[in-house]
């Protein structure tokens, strides 16, 4: 199961990190959500995965790591906020520099 | 307490000259005498203390946690020094007085010239090596502006900018040496470190540490290949060249060489470098003064050159061989600072420092003459004057050198010729300046005489250069003996000025006087010889090497940065890859068996890889990429809720859903597709770094998770229901242990949504709504079926957002979990409603919302504080409440009741104002 999630976890942080590289802003936040999940799921992971047992005190006997879940719920909270400002950020890149281009400009226009 | 008061004299006095700037310069010279005199007088109170062998240390706290602390330290080592820095300095705020006699920045001068003292000052009393650090870059700084205090001159700004590149270089070494060498020694305080000397000369790191402090001293006391500087620094007024050059910057490298010898000397590496050097620089500096047409010039190299042969003498190693140095550094700074102020006079008398042009002064100045004859004589090492001493004490040292062969041979004949080249260029110093025929085509016509009293700064250290003369054994048993012994430990035996007399240091001295003197004679002759030698000017090489600097680090900086956030990126991935390939070597795989697998995990997992990776595929088409990416999150909310972490599942759940609503409005002014322009070559780039950081992070996580797990949960599973209260250890978590991280962070998660709402104020989008937007939209926008739908929900959306918030600390739930689903709900209404309409019916504006949210949960904190206990401290007790029976009601309720306020507002703040962009017709004042 270990090798399942870490292979599954290559592959989103690679999916996110190709987004990224991209040149349109749009593709930009996609990666970075899918980046931020994987850093997540990693995040999580750490706690060890352990079916059934919510760390509720009486409720079962035997209790999943509860820091990392913490830890992750503000990050997930936190990481909606930045996806938000990013996706503003861009809105405003856009109109202000007529082109959703990282850069700010069409990128036939090389700079040195 | 006096210590402190050493160095706090001269830098609190430094205020006083700014406050009296436009008043004469005698009153101003008289201000700024005052803190020098007190602290020459603390100095000399303390002197029979520290004679005796006593060292004062004092520590004052500073950051105790990093071991720092402000300590001073005071014994006879840093008592001469100290002495010589403020007893000069004070004879200099005279000189400067006469110097400075009709012109405007004598306040400038006065303010720098006590900074520069009370850096000085503090150098030398010491105890901490950060300290002493702190006072050495202190120097370097105030010699900047005082080598550039005729700023406006091309000269002095460039000679100030070298000295300040090659003096701050050199403290940029010292501080790793320093570092090294108080983490070799195990503390950062002298008494310590020169303590271990032993175990630092044993250590591995022993050559690095002497090599980078050596780079320090040498670059500050202008030692070769660091001696371009000095000669340029000269272009400073006079009064500065005096005090800088004789008695403190460039002794601060020799003094530091000194204050560290037990730790450092007395090494075959030491002895090497050290010699070396210092023979480099005393015959340079020789040879060089001699060919000086301008008469600071002379002075310069000559200075370099007794430099030089101080550290020669320092490099030798033993207790003696530093006594003899301490004997010339006392003389040196006794003779060199008179001949620097005559200088000084002569220039303004005559309007030049040529030395072709100033000749026969003789009949104009002679108490000046006979003052000058005394000061050089006692620099070529004429009989019965301090540097007669000390330059036979060095011939003989010279000869007790018995090792390596290269030292053997070459020393005493070296040091012969450069003592031979110092009789030459005092013997013109005095002879050209005061004798030499007449003056020729002075600029000042005839030389102005003297001001009243103009003498009196240089009479004191003629007269002491005299008494050194007439008594040396004076000066060597009652100062160098205690001082050597502070320095280095030993008690050295007392000194036989007789043996002097005879023998080989005797016909050394004779030999140089006879070589000197007809080197000199034969001058013409050599002057010619000389200038037909091309010339080399080392502020030209400077120059030009500072400019190559900074056209590569130009070009370089072009490189990297091109404006391009593409390639920054691949830039930083690039490095992120290899150092995580570096780090992760022998991290692949860990020790514990793989756990069986989950099937529906493992169903889970491939709809998670495919849904990934065709993100990326179709991300071109926007809209199927962004469904793409919820299927994503909702896979990763199972994921959560299959292994336990049912607040996780909750959370992602409502964040997934409102971050889709987000980017499908973005997306509504976007182009709907991306455009091909990505190179194969650049695809293909970015595929290897994203591959190669996806193996990198996956590697990670497999290493990782086949280790052990040596978790510090057990703690607040313990805790959690004695002392938070609540069976739900995520929530007690959150608003309990880490209650403080909490506050953080929904402080961050208001700013992030205070920033939307100010970005969004002044956005037009409309016009850009206009162009490609399907008019059918607007008209099927709140479908009435999802009207009534939604007005439904809402109570019910709220019901249960109240009772997901109120047993969140004993079941899922709990403020942020609570927040979301209710912003779900009003999202839901906003929707339907359209904006406007959902406006007019809210209300509450969403800002206060945010802001009394913050203030309810960091109150909640203080209010524990006003019970005696930390900041967030919480209490609980049960409650029978109406209709719901017992319930646990803990402070933390309170708190997390502010967390749900800041998670609502922050979230509807966002998605009204994104709204509000694309209401064609929505309201036109601020939404928030």
């Amino acid at each position: 199961m270990e090798l399942i999630l870490a292979v599954v976890l290559g592959i989103l942080t690679a999916s996110g990190v190709y987004l990224l590289l991209r040149g349109r802003t749009f593709s930009v936040i996609l990666g970075l959500t899918l980046l931020s999940h994987a850093v997540n799921v990693f995040l999580f992971a750490m706690g060890r995965l352990k079916t059934g047992s919510p760390a509720l005190i009486g409720v079962v006997d035997d209790y999943a790591d509860p820091l990392p879940q913490a830890l992750v719920l503000t990050a997930i909270v936190i990481g909606f906020a930045m996806t938000a400002f990013t996706v503003v950020l861009a809105l405003k890149a856009a109109v202000e520099l007529r082109s959703d281009h990282v850069d700010g400009e069409a990128p036939n226009e090389d700079r040195l | 307490m006096a210590l402190a008061l050493l160095f706090l004299f001269p830098l609190l006095g430094a205020l006083l000259p700014v406050f009296f700037a436009s008043r004469p310069v005698g009153l101003l010279a008289v201000i700024a005498l005052l803190p020098a005199l007190a602290s020459f007088l603390l100095v000399v109170l303390q002197l029979p203390l520290v004679l005796a062998g006593e060292t004062l240390i004092h520590h004052w706290q500073w950051v105790p946690s990093l071991g720092l602390t402000f300590s001073l330290r005071l014994d006879a080592l840093g008592g001469i020094f100290a002495l010589l820095i403020s007893g000069i300095g004070s004879l200099i705020i005279l000189f400067a007085r006469h110097y400075f006699a009709g012109k405007e920045n004598a306040g400038r001068f006065y303010v720098l010239m006590l900074l520069f003292m009370a850096a000085m000052l503090g150098l030398v009393t010491s105890e901490n090596l950060l300290v002493l650090l702190v006072f050495w870059e202190m120097t370097s700084l105030i010699s900047f502006l005082l080598v550039a205090f005729s700023w406006q001159k091309s000269a002095a700004r460039r000679g100030a900018r070298m000295t300040l590149v090659i003096t701050a270089g050199g403290g940029l070494a010292l501080l790793a040496g320093l570092v090294l060498l108080g983490q070799v020694a195990g503390s950062l305080e002298l008494s310590q470190v020169l303590a271990s000397g032993e175990a630092i000369k044993a250590s591995a790191y022993y050559e690095w540490i002497l090599v980078l402090i050596l780079l320090g001293a040498f670059a500050k006391s202008a030692q070769f290949p660091f001696h371009l500087w000095l000669p340029h620094a000269m272009a400073a007024p006079t009064p500065v060249s005096a005090y800088l050059h004789s008695a403190t910057l460039v002794k601060a490298g020799i003094f530091l060489l000194m204050r560290l010898h037990p730790a450092l000397a007395e090494t075959h590496a030491w002895f090497t470098l050290v010699t070396l050097v210092g023979m480099s620089t005393l015959m340079l500096g020789a040879f060089v003064a001699m060919f000086m047409h301008d008469m600071k010039g002379l002075l310069a190299y000559s200075t370099l050159s007794h430099l030089g042969l101080i550290t020669l003498l320092l490099g030798l190693g033993s207790p003696l061989a530093l006594g003899i140095a301490l004997f010339h550094l006392i003389g040196h700074a006794l003779f060199k600072a008179p001949l620097f102020m005559m200088a000084g006079y002569v220039d303004l008398a005559t309007g030049t420092r040529d030395l072709r042009k100033i000749n026969g002064l003789w009949r104009y100045y002679p108490g000046l003459m006979v003052l000058t004859a005394i000061s050089a004589a006692a620099m070529a090492g004429l009989p019965l004057l301090s540097g007669y001493f000390s330059k036979k004490m060095l011939f003989a040292a010279s000869l007790t050198v018995d090792q390596p062969f290269w030292a053997v041979s070459v020393l005493p004949l070296w040091v012969t010729l450069a003592g031979g080249l110092s009789v030459a260029y005092s013997a013109r110093i005095f002879h050209n300046v005061f004798f030499n025929g007449q003056p020729q085509d002075l600029p000042k016509g005839i030389p102005q005489p003297l001001r009243r009293w103009a003498l009196l700064p240089l009479l004191p250290l003629v007269v002491l250069t005299l008494v050194i003369g007439w008594h040396p054994v004076g000066l060597f048993d009652f100062w160098v003996v205690p001082v050597t012994l502070a320095a280095t430990g030993q008690l050295l035996p007392s000194y036989d000025f007789a043996a002097l007399d005879s023998g080989w240091p005797f016909w050394m001295s004779l030999l140089a006087l006879i070589g000197g003197i007809a080197f000199y004679a034969a001058r013409n002759p050599l002057f010619a010889l000389h200038a037909r030698l091309p010339e080399v000017d080392a502020k030209e090489i400077f120059e030009t090497l500072m400019r190559q600097v900074i056209l590569f680090t130009r070009w370089l900086v072009h490189q990297l940065e091109n404006g391009s956030l593409q390639r920054y990126l691949a830039l930083l991935f690039t490095t992120l890859l290899v150092l995580l390939f570096w780090a992760l070597q022998g991290m692949v795989v860990g020790p514990l068996p793989l756990s069986p697998v989950d099937p529906a995990f493992a169903i889970g997992a491939l709809v998670l890889a495919v849904a990934a990776i065709g993100v990326v595929m179709i991300q071109r088409k926007r809209l199927l990429a962004l469904l793409l990416l919820g299927v994503v999150g909702l896979i990763i909310t199972l994921f959560f809720a299959r292994f336990s972490a049912p607040d996780l599942a909750l959370t992602q759940l409502s964040v997934e859903v409102m971050a889709v609503v987000i980017m499908m409005l973005a997306l509504s002014f976007l182009p709907q597709r991306s455009p091909h322009e990505s190179s194969k070559a650049r695809r293909g780039r970015d595929l290897f770094l994203a591959g190669g950081v996806g193996a990198a992070f996956a590697t990670l996580a497999y290493g990782l998770l086949t280790r052990p797990l040596d978790s510090i949960s057990g703690f607040f599973l313990e805790q959690s229901v004695p002392g938070g209260g609540g069976t739900n250890v995520v929530n007690v978590i959150l608003v309990d242990f880490r209650g403080f991280d909490t506050l953080g962070e929904i402080t961050v998660l208001a700013i992030a949504a205070v920033a939307v709402f100010a970005f969004t104020q002044d956005l037009q989008l409309k016009s850009r709504v206009s162009e490609g937007w399907d008019a059918q939209g607007f008209a099927e926008a709140h479908p009435l079926l999802l009207r009534v739908t939604a007005g439904l929900v809402l109570p019910i959306a709220l019901m249960v957002s109240a009772y997901i918030f109120l047993r969140g600390h004993n079941m899922p739930g709990g403020g942020f979990i609570a927040g979301l689903v209710t912003a779900v709900a009003l999202t839901l209404q906003y929707m339907a409603g359209g904006l406007v309409w959902a406006q007019q019916r809210m209300r509450t504006q969403f800002r206060p919302l945010i802001g009394a949210g913050i203030l309810l949960a960091t109150l909640t904190g203080l209010g524990s504080l006003v019970f005696g206990y930390p900041f967030l401290t919480s209490t609980f007790g049960h409650f029978d409440l109406l209709l719901l029976g017992e319930v646990e009601l803990a402070s933390v309720l309170v708190f997390d009741l502010g967390v749900y306020a800041v998670v609502v507002g922050s979230t509807l703040l966002i998605l009204a104002n994104l709204g509000r962009l694309m209401t064609v017709a929505g309201p036109g004042k601020e939404v928030g």
